[in-house]
Formats: structure tokens, sequence, C-alpha cells
């Protein structure tokens, strides 16, 4: 089974990325993304740029409408997402919980729709 | 009636739900021989309560008070199903017994045998310690899922099927015969145990919202197991082990919140009291000459402590007490503390080899493998592997101080 990790952070963890890589940020990840590599889990993802460089499009009655930032206006913002592969729910929330920003954030876990997919694809 | 009245009523409704609960359903369910039926009942009677004191005042017997209303939910409820069960002839017993007034002030503690039944071998064991919690401690099915990382839906109906596995397989509300004893003893035991480990690992607090740990709480059911059930070796082993380790919470974190290790932290921060009360069931344990493995982890915890008086760790005996354990039942988690000490003790090299001995697989997701054996390859300066390691042990870490801890020894 396939699960998505959606990765939920705040706006000072957004700006602690900013440094070298030698930070504590940079290192938690890097350690994380190694055991879910080793572990077999890992399918893929990519974090993703800071929420301010979003740009939500919606067409309503025939008008588009642009709006500069994320769709959500919420404090905690989508910062990433990971794949795995994984045998239940359980085994995904344990990986979760090892995720850096369990602490520092919140991390959704959800899984994949791969019959809505097939039938999208087909 | 005044507010401060209805406050007081409020007070001693939680007051006996924090403290009777157990008793009250453990009571109700050897009557019944239905746990989910028996909690219904007292959660009913809860109910009723809340409205009931305010207005007539708190009752001189809290606890007869609402057996009687539950007896009641408990007629009421089975008049409507008019159910035919085998245990009917008891069930009639039950509701049509003495008089409503004249409960027994002093009715009997029966949670022994609930909680014998909530790790019975017919229980799927991953539910014997969340049964545990919420039929003898009343916790809630929410608070239950987040101490196990299952979401709080599935958690309540994975309780619900285990009671009605419970009702339906007929499991009998009993102490187990003599020679039964040992093995059941030992599943209860677990359970508790599995419930201290959760709290113990929780140390950023999440689970101590609106009320005591889950640590707490398990020692708790130590003691109540103790009262209960005196002069079982393994029952003093188990409080020794819990309590040596309770004895060591403000030594676990500086005061920046920072992780410190065992061997490092400050005796003068353990609580004197609690090492005490731990070495004292550990001797008495000791006494009985049936060694098992909770007095072996006790005795274990008990080297650290002594660190305290002596100022220095003996590793070699640790080594033997991790040895012996092993000897009773393997695990990974003690085949690495043997790593650990007999690196300690022998150097790091014979730690290793404890460690390369372990199939790979078993450990792909331990973090506590990756963590010592990150350690002692740092120490052989085996820096490029070590650092793999530590790399492994920060990704599986779930408490952020570990996580700190281990990223600062990787640089």
């Amino acid at each position: 089974m396939q699960f998505a990790l959606l990765i939920y952070e705040s706006p000072q963890a957004f700006a602690s990325r900013k440094s070298d890589g030698t930070d504590s940020y940079t290192g938690a990840w890097r350690a994380y993304h190694k055991a879910l590599v080793e572990s077999g889990a890992f399918v893929g993802g990519d974090p993703l740029e800071i929420p301010d460089t979003g740009t939500t499009i919606r067409i309503k009655d025939g008008k588009r409408g642009v709006q500069d930032g994320p769709y959500a206006d919420t404090k905690e913002q989508l910062g990433g997402f990971t794949i795995l592969e994984l045998p239940s729910l359980d085994a995904a929330l344990e990986w979760a919980a090892r995720c850096p920003a369990a602490s520092y954030g919140a991390v959704e876990v959800r899984p994949l729709a791969p019959d809505t997919k097939r039938r999208i694809v087909e | 009636m005044s507010g401060g009245e209805e406050d007081k009523a409020h007070r001693a409704v939680e007051r006996v739900a924090r403290e009777s609960y157990g008793r009250l359903v453990a009571y109700l369910s050897v009557q019944t021989q239905d746990v989910a039926g028996a909690e219904d009942a007292l959660s009913e009677a809860l109910l009723r309560a809340l409205t009931a004191w305010p207005r007539d005042g708190v009752p001189q017997n809290p606890e007869a008070w609402l057996l009687t209303a539950a007896r009641r939910s408990l007629i009421d409820f089975f008049r409507h199903q008019k159910v035919v069960s085998a245990s009917e002839p008891d069930l009639l017993l039950f509701t049509q017994g003495p008089a409503e007034t004249s409960v027994e002030p002093n009715f009997p503690d029966e949670r022994l045998k609930l909680l014998f039944v909530c790790a019975h071998p017919a229980i799927d064991p991953a539910m014997h310690t969340p049964l545990m919690l919420q039929t003898v401690l009343g916790l809630d099915a929410i608070r239950i899922a987040s101490a196990f990382l299952v979401p709080p839906k599935t958690m309540g109906q994975r309780l619900v099927r285990a009671k009605t596995k419970i009702r339906d397989a007929g499991i009998r509300f009993e102490v187990p015969e003599k020679h039964q004893l040992p093995e059941r003893l030992e599943a209860v035991l677990e359970a508790i145990y599995a419930a201290f480990g959760i709290g113990w690992d929780d140390m950023a607090g999440v689970d101590q919202r609106g009320g005591r740990g889950l640590a707490e709480e398990a020692i708790w059911l130590g003691r109540v197991l103790l009262q209960l059930l005196p002069g079982e070796a393994e029952v003093q082993g188990l409080l020794a082990l819990m309590l040596h380790c309770e004895a060591r919470r403000d030594a676990r974190r500086d005061r920046d919140g920072r992780y410190v290790p065992l061997s490092e932290q400050d005796p003068k921060l353990w609580s004197i009291p609690l090492i005490e009360e731990a070495e004292r069931h550990l001797a008495e344990a000791s006494r009985y000459e049936r060694p098992g493995r909770f007095q072996l982890e006790a005795a274990i915890q008990s080297v650290h402590a002594e660190r305290g008086r002596s100022g220095r760790i003996e590793w070699a005996a640790i080594a033997q007490f991790y040895e012996q354990l092993n000897r009773i039942s393997p695990t990974i988690g003690r085949r690495t503390g043997y790593a650990a000490a007999l690196a300690e003790a022998n150097g790091a090299e014979k730690g290793l080899a404890v460690l390369d001995a372990i199939e790979q697989e078993a450990v792909s997701a331990y973090q506590p493998y990756w963590a010592v054996r990150a350690h002692l390859l740092e120490l052989l300066g085996r820096n490029t592997e070590a650092t793999r390691a530590y790399d492994r042990a920060i990704g599986l870490a779930e408490d952020p101080a570990v996580r700190e801890f281990l990223l600062k020894k990787r640089r």
C-alpha cells in the first residue's frame, strides 16, 4: 500500500531552511530520508518552496481568479510530501511519528487512491 | 442549590469516577460477564450522578449509589432486550439481588479477575494494554489511540471488538489456577509494562494533558496488582523496575530540555525514596528464589542506581544480567543492551561483535541498535561507518531531544 505523508510546517521552520545545510533542520531531514530509503519504504517525494512562492488559480463562473500565495490561509503550510510503500497504516503512522516535522509541525498520513488513478489513467 | 455546592457535587463525581472506576467496572463485569455492558451501565450511572448529586447532595456512600444506579440501567437494558444467554441465571440473581439500599458498602475488589481477562490468551496481545487502560483505569479511546499511534476511530473499534470477544467467547472472570498462573501472570505484567514504556518514551509530555501520565498509571496498576496478588516475585520485580526508572524522571533532560543519557545523569536529581522503594521490592522478590525477566531487568536498573553511592557503574554485572535475560528470552532490545554493556566492560570490539550477530532485517527500524552501533564504531575510529549508523539512529528517532543529541554527536 502506498501512503503520502503530507508535511505541514510553521513559518519558523520554513525560515530555518535558509542555511548552508549544517543546521539541525537539514541534518534531521537528511537522516530521516536515509532511514526511509534504507528501510525500503521510500517511493518518492520532495520538499516544496516556501508558501509565499505559491500562486493559486481558480476559474469561477468562467472568470479567472489568481491569488498570490498558497490556497489555504493557515499558520502551518504544506512544506513537502513523501510517498511510502508500507504494509499498513500502523506502519505509516510509525514513520510519520519519526518525521522531524511531527515534533515541530504536523504530518498528515493519507493513503494514495490507486483505483481512482486507474480510472483516470485508462 | 448554590454554585459552590454544585461544584462540590461535580468534583465528587469526578473523584469517584477516577478512584473507583476500575473497581466498579470489575465488580459489574464479574456479575454480568460482559465488560462493555458494565462500562455502559456505569457511564449512565455517572451521568445520573451529575444531575442527582448537585440536587440531592453527595450520597454517604457514592460507590454504592453508583452501583445501584448501574444495576438499574442493566435491569432496564435486559428488560428491553429480553436476551436469553448462558449467563442469564447469574444476571437474574444479580439484578434481583438485595434491595438497592443494601449494596454492600465494601463490595469485593474484582480488579484482579478483570486484569486477567484483559490479558487473556484468546485476546490479541496488541489489545491487552489498551483494554486494561480502558476498563481498569477508565482512560478514553482517544487518549489510548494517541499512546498507541492508532487512529482514534480504529482504536475505538478494536476495543469494542475485543470486549465483544470477551463476552461471546465466554472468557471467564477468574484468577487462573496455580499451574496456569505464571504464564497468565506474565501476560498481565507485560501489558502493564507496555503502558509504562509508552509513558516513559513520552518525554514531551503529550500524554500528560488532563491527568497522570501513562507511566504513573502503570505504576499504580503495579501497586494494585501487588496488593491483590502478594507473594509473586515477578510482580514485585516489575514494580521495582518501574520505580527505578521513574526515580530518574527529572534527570533525563537538562535545564534547556536537552537529552541526558543515563550514564551521564546527575544522581543528585534521582528520587531517593523511589529508589529505596524499588530496592525494597527487589530484595523481597529475591527472597522467593524464583528469578524472572522483570527481576533481572530491575536488577540492571539497580546496578545503575548504585552509581549514586559508589560513583561508578559495574558494567560487568549489567552484562551478566543481560546474558541471563537473553537466555530466558532474547529480544532485539536485550541483545542491544547486552552489546552496550559488554562494550563498556570488555571493549567496543566485543560489543560490536554482538551487534553484528543480530539479523539486519530485525533491526532495520530499531532505533537503539543504530545509536549503540554508531557509538561503538566511533570509539573504534571507524568514522565513515559511524556517521552512517548515526544517520540511521537520527532518522529513526521520534523524540526531538534524542534527535538533537545524536545530531550533535554525529558532527
